[in-house]
């Protein structure tokens, strides 16, 4: 019964959520754009998969994953700090290797499963024309966010400053801008913001404001905020450096034959 | 009826290779590294069958969907030439995505409450409520002009690391100048206005706009929309929380 009510608030909160984006379509195709769209069964049928999947997608999340991940964080984030937090106020960032490690692990893997991303995607392989594969994008996004989520648990326990790391990571995507062919830019800028969303954001966060909140010295509201920066800057290297790799190999391919 | 049905199959495996990763990292980390067993196990089985079932029938609708859906507004628009009213539509898809946005709801009341405790704003509910509502607003229309200029460059075909670069050096200089607690809220405003379901909208928008324009090509000036949906929330933040 409980989980028949989850599933009817879900897709409550789910067309709510999508409500606005919906009506402005409908305001602009009936009073501006005033033609009918071709296909509009085939479309309306699939928003409705749309948001039916995403009821699903997210009540599931809030079953199975969500409530696992969280305990997880609390028990890993606590793990360390017993003897040498009681003794001592300096924190020694090799005490929670665990917990960088979790959160590469955590960040790849969510990204992996993050619906936008499978989204564009499938649009950059279907526009590239194969150019750009699909699983390979997503591979390198979700380095790029494993890498990020576990620095930015790194600043988190060393309590470094947020700005040096994200300027730092601007510096980087602009040498490499300036490095890269001109087609893939747009597409890796836009991988940055494509990670953080339904699966990452409410892991990822939770990660952030455990580690603060038991962290000696780091306060959750101050310290928490800033691994969601992280893992939107990264995934803009991890794609120019995977473009880059990818064109060496198939210039060294392109040699050889 | 066969040919939905082996689709869908399909559907489910490429959504259940998705969710593999997931599952295995929690599974290692609860079995081997915490060694404990799954609290609750039926209830996290039936959780992840929701999930692979949810995450194929959204695969599905995208293709089906929202893409075409993007693609044909975008054409639509172009066909009729009305500069004002797709830069209309722009702004209201943006602002009105962000606006409803769950996580970024979620942000501005962590945001109210730093904001009072590092004394910035009176510390009353009413007080937290109103600087939350506002914060909202802020990055609604800082994602909706985010899209205008976002689409405004795959008319006039600005090359986009001008643009994106700028922005970086402008959000540098403004942290320098913007209050230490407002920074971190600031950076992460960015990743999490862009939603589920305005990705895929926005992103055949912006294919469907550079396929639909002469001289413009769709991997090069098509994406990059969500770039700008990203980078622009960060300097609207910062200069909300200089004015403030």
């Amino acid at each position: 019964m409980d989980f028949v009510y989850n599933l009817a608030g879900a897709a409550l909160s789910t067309v709510l959520d999508v409500a606005p984006i919906i009506g402005i379509l409908v305001l602009f195709q009936v009073a501006v754009l005033r033609k009918k769209l071709p296909n509009l069964r085939r479309i309306i049928s699939g928003f409705i998969c749309v948001l039916l999947g995403l009821t699903l997608f997210l009540i599931g999340l809030e079953e199975a994953l969500f409530p696992i991940g969280e305990t997880m964080v609390q028990q890993l984030t606590a793990l360390d700090t017993g003897v040498s937090a009681e003794f001592t106020d300096t924190v020694n960032w090799q005490d929670y290797l665990l917990v960088y490690v979790f959160a590469g692990a955590i960040g790849f893997a969510t990204t992996i499963a993050e619906p936008p991303l499978i989204a564009v995607a499938i649009k950059a392989q279907d526009v590239s024309g194969g150019a750009v594969n699909a699983w390979g994008l997503r591979l390198a996004v979700a380095a790029g966010v494993a890498v990020g989520v576990a620095l930015g648990c790194f600043r988190i326990v060393t309590g470094t400053p947020l700005p040096w790391y994200i300027i730092a990571g601007y510096v980087v995507v602009i040498v490499l801008t300036f490095r890269s062919g001109r087609s893939i830019v747009p597409l890796a800028y836009d991988c940055g913001g494509v990670t953080t969303s339904t699966v990452t954001v409410p892991v990822v966060a939770a990660l952030g404001l455990g580690l603060a909140a038991n962290v000696p010295g780091r306060s959750p509201l101050i310290d928490g905020f800033g691994l969601i920066a992280f893992a939107s800057v990264f995934p803009i290297m991890s794609v120019l450096g995977y473009a880059m790799i990818a064109s060496w190999l198939n210039r060294g391919r392109n040699l050889k034959t | 009826m066969t040919a939905v049905l082996m689709l869908f199959a399909g559907r489910i495996i490429d959504a259940f290779r998705d969710l593999a990763p997931v599952i295995a990292v929690i599974a290692f980390f609860q079995i081997v590294v915490l060694q404990q067993s799954f609290p609750n196990l039926p209830d996290v089985v039936v959780g992840l069958v929701c999930v692979i079932a949810g995450l194929a029938l959204f695969i599905q609708g995208l293709e089906s969907g929202l893409f075409p859906l993007g693609e044909s507004i975008a054409q639509e628009f172009s066909k009729k030439g009305s500069l004002t009213a797709l830069l209309a539509f722009a702004f209201c898809l943006g602002f009105g995505t962000a606006v409803a946005e769950p996580a970024l709801i979620a942000v501005a009341g962590e945001a109210a409450k730093v904001a009072s405790e590092a004394g910035a704003i009176a510390d009353s509910v009413e007080a937290q409520e109103a600087y939350a509502f506002n914060l909202r607003i802020v990055v609604a229309v800082s994602v909706g002009a985010a899209i205008v200029l976002g689409v405004l460059r795959i008319l006039k075909g600005w090359p986009i690391h001008r643009l994106i670069i700028g922005g970086y050096v402008l959000v540098t200089v403004m942290t320098a100048f913007a209050p230490a607690e407002i920074i971190g809220i600031a950076y992460d405003s960015g990743g999490v206005t862009t939603s589920t379901v305005t990705v895929p909208l926005v992103t055949a928008l912006g294919v469907g706009l550079a396929r639909s324009i002469r001289g413009r090509n769709p991997m090069v000036d098509g994406f990059g929309l969500i770039a700008f949906a990203c980078l622009m929330p960060i300097i609207f933040v910062l200069a909300y929380g200089m004015v403030v």
